[in-house]
């Protein structure tokens, strides 16, 4: 079983777009959104819910008010800056978009007026497409538990694949390098960087492939929309090349991208289009370096027999 | 006055109409890029940055020597940023989120500050933009910290425009928390038009006023503006697509640079926002 994660870096630069054709393209493989707090996918692939789960993670930390003195040792303590003191009430005010659930306060509290109650920060969902299980999931707005809630669907694919002897792991990723993009990255076989042809594509792909290697993952690049600016799109491929990274292909400018967003279907079932053709070569080149990959695995659980 | 430029979903616009707005303010303004994951903003503004500063958080070190191993700096970090198996303690710097409940715990005096680099806070001048960003260090995971430290910049006698970070999660929301107004970038796509809708969620909850600006107003469907009007969200501003927009910010240009007509609706946006 291989996983592959696609990102970016930039945000829009077409990661979801090339996700939903791949799902297409791919066979026997388990759709992943890691991009919990502002998840696309399933506007392409009309997932219909197979289950839906309560996500928990951490904790949060609740003032009972009665029993609360008014100390302000909690205020003292609290370094995210989460509490206040009401001071006509004489109690202390729990920000919970500020917590990030340490428990200091209540481990301190000297009349135990805190408690920490556990977090329910996101749901998340096992969908059939007609392309294959999709797990997906909504982080509730605000919340900072976006890396575990990834790590989590992650393992549910696995699983999944797992029990259903599926080939391959398709994630979709979220945009920057921070903590759900390195969540995304944990046990993944290689990552395909979709970007774009402007210094900020530019910008935020080395951001993005300096994290790949960072975690010693092979990365491919394409580049979207690169017929925007066909100049810049060649200096990013030399960039690319010496760094030692294979750009697979370009995908040009094709407003068929947007009227199939609109009507719900992966751009590639557009079989005429000029993106659809472009992400086929995409596919087909990628299917080899990942044979290639199989082998080296291969080769390596050979030696350990 | 604190304008913050946030959309949901990544690459709308966000930096364009930021460094814009900074570019069509009267007077002296202050431009703070919040998307430390990946700080756009300099690309076009091009600000001299004089200044650079190392921003690092808190994190334990624990002088083996006086450790007497007895687990309560285990016992209290809940992110599992220390362990301890017999004689052996071990931290895990990058769990760490800075809590210092460990050393409150430490009866033993063990355990000393050291700290983690989390990125870089470079500011200079633009013209009259005085320009802030962060860059976080690739491998950091937690944009929060140096967001806040971005954002502790901001001067309260000038307008300032906050570029934010995508999504809808605490680096947004923290981006977001001390504007005046937000600005919410979209396009008229379904993903667009759905994180729209988990952006302006999160600012209803917060009770923020907030406009919205359609980038590429005329490639994709007229659901998104059919919303603002439904949610009675102004529409303040359409971009329609323009190859020479995406050109000149390919070479790092900055929208109005391409387009100076489209100065005087920024201008106008800046004294309605403002008034």
């Amino acid at each position: 079983m291989k996983e592959i994660v696609i990102l970016s870096g930039k945000g829009g630069t077409g990661k979801t777009s090339l996700v939903g054709s791949l799902a297409y393209l791919a066979k026997n493989k388990i759709l992943v959104d890691c991009d919990v707090d502002a998840a696309d996918l399933h506007l392409l692939l009309d997932p219909k819910p197979r289950s839906s789960h309560e996500f928990r993670s951490g904790v949060k930390a609740k003032v009972i008010s009665d029993q609360c003195s008014g100390c302000g040792i909690c205020v003292d303590l609290c370094q995210f800056e989460a509490i206040t003191m009401d001071l006509v009430g004489r109690t202390a005010l729990m920000n919970p978009l500020s917590c990030e659930g340490c428990g200091v306060c209540a481990h301190f509290c000297p009349e135990q007026a805190i408690v920490l109650e556990e977090n329910y920060c996101g749901d998340w969902f096992i969908s059939d497409t007609d392309y294959g299980p999709l797990v997906h999931a909504q982080l509730f707005a605000g919340e900072e538990n976006s890396g575990k809630l990834v790590s989590f669907i992650k393992r549910q694919a696995r699983e999944l694949a797992e029990q259903t002897g599926g080939d391959l792991i398709l994630i979709d990723g979220a945009p920057g390098i921070g903590c759900p993009v390195i969540a995304s990255l944990s046990g993944v076989d290689m990552v395909l960087a979709v970007t774009e042809p402007s210094q900020s594509g530019w910008h935020d792909l080395e951001r993005v492939l300096d994290l790949a290697l960072h975690f010693r993952l092979q990365s491919f690049v394409c580049i979207n929309k690169w017929d925007l600016h066909p100049e810049m799109a060649a200096s990013i491929e030399i960039a690319c090349v010496e760094r030692g990274i294979e750009v697979l292909g370009r995908i040009p400018f094709d407003p068929t991208v947007i009227q199939c967003q609109i009507q719900g279907t992966p751009v590639v079932c557009n079989e005429q289009s000029p993106a659809a053709v472009a992400i086929r070569k995409i596919w087909q080149a990628l299917g080899v370096r990942q044979i290639s990959l199989c082998k080296e695995t291969r080769g390596l659980g050979s030696k350990k027999a | 006055m604190q304008i913050a430029v946030a959309s949901g979903k990544g690459g709308t616009g966000k930096t364009i109409v930021s460094t814009s707005l900074a570019m069509c303010a009267p007077d002296l303004v202050q431009y703070l890029d919040c998307d430390v994951e990946e700080p756009n903003g300099h690309i076009s503004l091009k600000p001299d940055l004089v200044t650079s500063e190392r921003c690092t958080v808190i994190i334990p070190q624990i002088l083996e020597g006086k450790c007497t191993y007895c687990g309560k700096c285990r016992d209290i970090c809940r992110f599992n940023a220390i362990t301890l198996f017999a004689n052996t303690i071990m931290t895990f710097p990058e769990m760490c989120h800075s809590c210092l409940g460990c050393f409150r715990v430490c009866p033993e005096d063990a355990i000393v500050r050291s700290e983690r680099e989390i990125g870089m806070l470079e500011s200079g001048m633009a013209g009259n933009i005085s320009f802030v960003h962060g860059r976080m260090r690739v491998g950091e995971a937690m944009a929060v910290p140096l967001l806040k430290a971005v954002k502790k910049k901001a001067d309260k006698d000038v307008l300032v425009i906050i570029d934010a970070p995508p999504g809808t999660s605490c680096p947004f929301v923290e981006a977001i928390s001390d504007a005046d107004y937000v600005i919410l970038v979209t396009e008229p796509t379904p993903f667009g038009l759905h994180d729209l809708k988990l952006a302006a969620e999160v600012l209803r909850n917060f009770s923020k006023p907030c406009g919205v600006i359609i980038n590429r107003a005329d490639l994709g469907d007229a659901r998104v503006e059919q919303w603002c009007q439904q949610e009675n969200i102004p529409v303040l501003l359409k971009i329609p697509f323009d190859r020479k927009i995406a050109e000149g910010y390919a070479r790092g240009q900055c929208l109005v640079e391409v387009r100076p007509d489209l100065r005087p609706s920024l201008q106008a946006l800046i004294e309605e926002i403002c008034a």
